[in-house]
């Protein structure tokens, strides 16, 4: 039997998720040998290169390029994760959802205590760069999400966890410490 | 008059006090009705209903109702497991939680609760409400982002006159918690901290006192919300 491939990506993240995933140890040489890998940032394959089993996503959508993303993942997994608060319910980036857009962007460009240099007093609007979105959408907002691993970031074991029994089959631990908001 | 009743919790006999409500009777007799609104010693509303049982097959809620003899209470039964859920997540999706920052993390009821439910993501769409910090007195910051409007702070929080040094301003969607403009000013530390330690979430907060508690030894961070109810050594049963 083949192995089961899994693939993950990080949207509107800070990758603290990715490195929890890294936090599982010397697992990740059991890991190895349970899972193959396929598009990812930890082995840098950019893209599907064929249908794969699980998708971890970390980050909820904040502009156009995460949706497509997103929806890639959808189209390629059978099984899509959200992974950590971002991805369930838009985390710290959805602070802005208070606020509107353009003055998100002003504060971000213009008239921040820290920006320097714009003398052109330029937001950026290349039709290269992705729009962003009028607010934060968490992922199972967007397309339909299999299974939800809470944490910033989600604990190491709930993580590893998660994996082998969705591998195996078996039934999850969920001890009470693994399970947190934060 | 004070007598002594026997009441039935889920299948267990239970002796209580005629004048104590449902929840504090349970309580002593080791049984926990998670709650928001209710706090020991403050005088019950019935605002949150994640306390409903069901009273002689109605549905009740247990911080309100007092005890009477020969009482049948339903407490951990599978439909009322999942109506408190289904009120958790609400609060969840209804107001702006980002558990990450929140200063409340781990000592936060509401969050206690979505763990003891064993909640990973609220079924209800989140609705990110636009609502103002309020952080311009000099000892509390007000967040009503955070604010569940169980007004444990309206009734815990009083002055030596027992007037309440919190507020409910505007109505319905619009109402909010405020600090009373006039009787806030006089706001002690020792009374400001007790309005922290009455918020369930992380809506009071004292200045310069977040993140105090390091993770892993915040209230809530090894045991389940009641485990200590729940562990308490049974004599009066």
């Amino acid at each position: 039997m083949s192995k089961p491939i899994v693939a993950t990506t990080s949207l509107a993240g800070c990758f603290g998720c990715h490195m929890s995933v890294l936090d599982i140890d010397d697992r990740i040489l059991e890991l190895i040998e349970l899972v193959e890998f396929n598009k990812s940032p930890i082995n840098d394959i950019k893209k599907f290169t064929k249908k794969c089993d699980i998708g971890l996503i970390e980050g909820g959508c904040a502009n156009s390029e995460n949706v497509h993303v997103l929806k890639d993942f959808r189209e390629h997994c059978k099984i899509l994760i959200s992974l950590g608060e971002c991805a369930i319910m838009g985390g710290l980036p959805a602070m802005r959802n208070g606020i509107p857009v353009r003055e998100c962007l002003e504060e971000a460009y213009l008239n921040g205590l820290t920006v320097a240099g714009n003398t052109g007093k330029i937001i950026p609007n290349d039709p290269e760069l992705p729009m962003l979105l009028d607010k934060v959408y968490p992922c199972h907002e967007v397309v339909k999400i299999d299974y939800f691993l809470p944490g910033c970031p989600p604990r190491a074991d709930l993580i590893w966890d998660a994996l082998v029994a969705l591998i195996t089959g078996d039934e999850m631990k969920l001890p009470y410490e693994v399970i947190k908001f934060d | 008059m004070n007598k002594v009743v026997k009441i039935d919790i889920d299948g267990l006999e239970c002796i209580a006090n005629s004048d104590q409500y449902i929840i504090e009777a349970a309580r002593e007799n080791g049984i926990y009705i998670p709650t928001l609104c209710n706090y020991p010693g403050v005088k019950p509303k019935g605002g949150c209903r994640i306390c409903t049982v069901r009273v002689n097959g109605k549905q009740m809620t247990a911080c309100t109702t007092p005890v009477s003899d020969g009482m049948r209470i339903e407490n951990n039964t599978e439909e009322l497991i999942n109506l408190r859920k289904s009120i958790v997540e609400l609060l969840l999706v209804e107001g702006n939680h980002f558990c990450p920052s929140c200063e409340k993390s781990g000592n936060c009821e509401l969050q206690a609760l979505a763990y003891r439910f064993g909640i990973m993501a609220p079924r209800f769409p989140y609705l990110f409400p636009v609502r103002k910090v309020d952080a311009s007195h000099p000892k509390i910051i007000k967040d009503q982002n955070r604010c569940i409007l169980c007004k444990r702070c309206i009734r815990a929080i009083t002055d030596e006159k027992g007037r309440s040094v919190f507020a409910y301003r505007r109505r319905s969607s619009r109402v909010e918690v405020v600090v009373d403009s006039k009787l806030g000013k006089q706001l002690t530390d020792e009374l400001a901290q007790k309005a922290m330690d009455v918020c369930p979430v992380g809506s009071i907060l004292v200045k310069e006192k977040g993140f105090i508690t390091p993770i892993g030894e915040r209230k809530y961070d090894k045991n389940p919300i009641g485990s200590d109810i729940e562990n308490i050594t049974i004599t009066k049963r």
